[in-house]
């Protein structure tokens, strides 16, 4: 049944276990040694299908490789690498496991050959994740993991439907491409949107991932939404809904994340704004838009990564993370400073970074296509990610007006982490190839031409000029203490509003029931016993005779009536 | 207040600098427009300086639609936070039961202000 290959999954959940029992630094270097000997292990496992297991009628395949799975693969490998270094400072055995198996989790999922094998791995995704929300220990975490468990669990049991309904239509699991082809696909396609942060379906990862811990979101950025882009490439490439889905989310969220002050927040939403990219790649569905799409997962996980990383490092030191209560950072954090600058330029596709090799590929396709309005949108959208995440971002944490803190740098194994992340932003951004070669198409095509360069850089500083402007003249939304509603809204306050609203109104139309009772009840029950009780008219007794005469003169009347 | 070292943007000539550097730029990209040749994928690209005057634009009606986003969606940072909420309420429950009226007027005026700052 099962051959030599290993599934990369177990791995991590070997290493999940161990890291459970033991501590300090063995933990430590049994966590670092899972991505190594799983990217290891991942090297040598040539392409093809693995651990098939027969269940009930359906043949299922826990481990197949191919090149679309493989880059994803690394792509784990190296963002559960990064995310153990940044947090081996954390002592705190329920997280340090519970990222083990979340990051296994994921990889499970990306190698699933058969749906049955990616719900299980689906499930597992969201309960061990949660956790790291959890972590955080406090009365807000606790609340907004549950709200983000809520979510995944719907998703979750939207795709068991789909998967029930696929079964039905298809007569086997494989995981292949779906469409949006009779109530499976669509089930199906609503499971991956909510993991994927489509407009309406998104709240889970703005209100969840800025609740997690510094280290929790590392992680958890890295993983469920990816798996989601994945999950969608496999199964519906070239659905053309995706691409106005797509569109949507990279424009809705910039307008949240100018006004949002809890600087992770903007940065969950500006999350968003990037699946979106990734998302109308997916939709175009092109040799390019595909590439293109998985290249900026790619670079996504890293650059995300890192603007996470140095976020986190800032509420490590300072305990602050919102742009009100931050600023003047820089001088005493330069070195964080500069790596979130890193990160900052390549999610804003700077040319020699990692973000405009990807973006520009989804660009192009999305203009080979004449998606003309899409390709607007994205434009747009490409200069609204520079302004609230490239410049935004680093402006007011570690710029703007000076808060007075004078915090020290983060540990050593936290700037190690975005010391790495920060190279391969730049390394990609440079030597492209390097990432091209992994992607599922082999194609020929070059970001660095003129037309490319010169039109993003011409898009990004004059929306520097527009922030400059806008600031200089006191224009710029000032960071404020607030939070701004959203679709959160309709189930955080809407409906337990009008549930408690429906409670109340039963309460007092029983009180005034009670009342109308208490008025009214004691004259009918007075009426009541004054005809019917002992002496009342209704109760007289008379003797049989004069009912019979009563009868009689009725039926008189009767044949008096009839006469006539 | 130790007298701490000046750093880089204390001084506000190294800010005007570096806001030079950035209209330059700026300028040199738009006149860059006119000597290198493109290739050119939509007949938009070819209006005067589309891409400066796009990102400049779209940023600034991304930031003042957000601002107007502010008018209507912004609340109290701990609008959500129920279980505070609930202790008010409660509160000022036990205060009016009390038949306290200042203290009542007392807390829900605190509530109030809460809410509007």
């Amino acid at each position: 049944m099962f051959g030599i290959e290993m599934a990369p999954f177990v791995i991590f959940f070997i290493a999940a276990v161990l890291a459970a029992l033991t501590q300090g630094w063995l933990r430590g270097a049994i966590m670092l040694a899972a991505p190594i000997l799983g990217a290891i292990n991942l090297w040598m496992t040539p392409e093809g299908s693995y651990w098939a297991v027969s269940f009930l009628d359906f043949e299922l395949n826990l481990l197949r490789v191919d090149r679309l799975a493989i880059l994803f693969g690394y792509l784990f490998h190296l963002a559960a690498f990064i995310a153990i270094v940044y947090s081996l400072h954390v002592k705190d055995r329920m997280q340090q496991t519970a990222s083990m198996l979340y990051a296994g989790s994921a990889l499970g999922a990306v190698f699933a050959g058969d749906l049955l094998t990616l719900f299980v791995f689906w499930e597992l995704l969201a309960l061990t994740s949660v956790f790291l929300i959890w972590a955080r220990r406090t009365e807000q975490s606790y609340h907004a993991g549950m709200r983000y468990l809520l979510f995944q669990v719907i998703s979750g049991l939207l795709l068991l439907g789909g998967i029930i309904a696929y079964a039905n239509v298809h007569g086997s699991l494989a995981f292949e491409d779906i469409g949006l082809s009779g109530i499976h696909g669509w089930l199906i396609f609503l499971a991956f949107g909510i993991k994927c942060g489509f407009p309406f379906l998104h709240n889970w990862l703005t209100d969840g991932y800025p609740e997690a811990t510094p280290t929790g979101t590392v992680f958890l950025s890295a993983f469920t939404t990816k798996v989601a882009v994945y999950a969608l490439a496999r199964g519906y490439p070239g659905t053309e809904l995706l691409v106005y889905i797509g569109a949507a989310m990279t424009c809705f969220p910039i307008f949240f994340a100018v006004i949002e002050n809890d600087l992770r927040r903007v940065l969950a939403y500006s999350l968003i704004n990037q699946l979106g990219f990734m998302v109308v790649g997916i939709g175009i569905g092109t040799a390019l838009a595909i590439n293109g799409a998985v290249a900026h997962a790619f670079n996504d996980v890293i650059f995300k990564g890192l603007l996470f990383m140095s976020m986190g490092a800032v509420l490590h030191v300072t305990g602050k993370i919102n742009g009100s209560e931050l600023g003047g950072l820089y001088k005493t954090m330069p070195k964080t400073t500069i790596l979130c600058i890193i990160g900052a330029a390549s999610i804003s596709a700077f040319p020699l970074f990692s973000g405009f090799v990807s973006k520009s590929m989804i660009m192009s396709a999305a203009l080979n296509n004449d998606h003309t309005w899409v390709w607007l949108m994205l434009l747009f959208a490409s200069a609204g990610v520079f302004h609230h995440a490239g410049i935004k971002i680093p402006y007011f944490a570690f710029f703007a007006h000076d808060s007075g803190i004078r915090a020290k740098e983060p540990p050593l194994n936290m700037l190690l982490a975005m010391t790495i992340a920060a190279t391969l932003c730049i390394t990609i951004g440079i030597f492209p190839e390097l990432l091209y070669q992994l992607l599922p198409y082999d194609l020929d095509y070059n970001p660095y031409d003129a037309t490319h360069v010169l039109a993003q850089t011409q898009l990004l500083f004059f929306s520097a000029l527009a922030f400059v402007w806008l600031n200089l003249y006191k224009m710029y939304p000032p960071e404020l203490k607030s939070v701004n509603l959203e679709v959160d809204w309709i189930y955080r306050r809407l409906l337990p509003k009008t549930w408690q609203g429906l409670g109340q109104f039963k309460q007092t139309s029983m009180q005034s029931l009670n009342a109308f009772g208490g008025q009214h009840l004691a004259r009918l029950s007075d009426y009541v016993s004054k005809n019917y009780a002992v002496q009342g008219l209704l109760a007289k007794s008379t003797s049989t005779g004069v009912a019979a005469l009563w009868i009689v003169l009725m039926l008189l009347a009767y044949l008096v009536i009839g006469l006539f | 207040m130790n007298i701490e070292k000046t750093h880089l943007f204390d001084n506000p000539k190294n800010v005007k600098r570096l806001l030079y550097a950035l209209y330059f730029c700026c300028g040199l990209l738009v006149v860059l427009d006119f000597v290198i040749k493109r290739k050119v994928y939509h007949s938009w690209e070819n209006l005067w300086a589309f891409y400066p005057i796009y990102g400049f634009v779209g940023c600034v009606v991304l930031v003042f639609v957000a601002s107007w986003m502010r008018l209507i969606l912004m609340r109290d940072e701990d609008y959500y936070d129920s279980p505070e909420t609930a202790d008010k309420a409660d509160l000022a429950e036990k205060a009016e039961i009390a038949g306290k009226a200042e203290n009542t007027a007392a807390v829900l005026h605190a509530g109030d202000k809460h809410v509007r700052d």
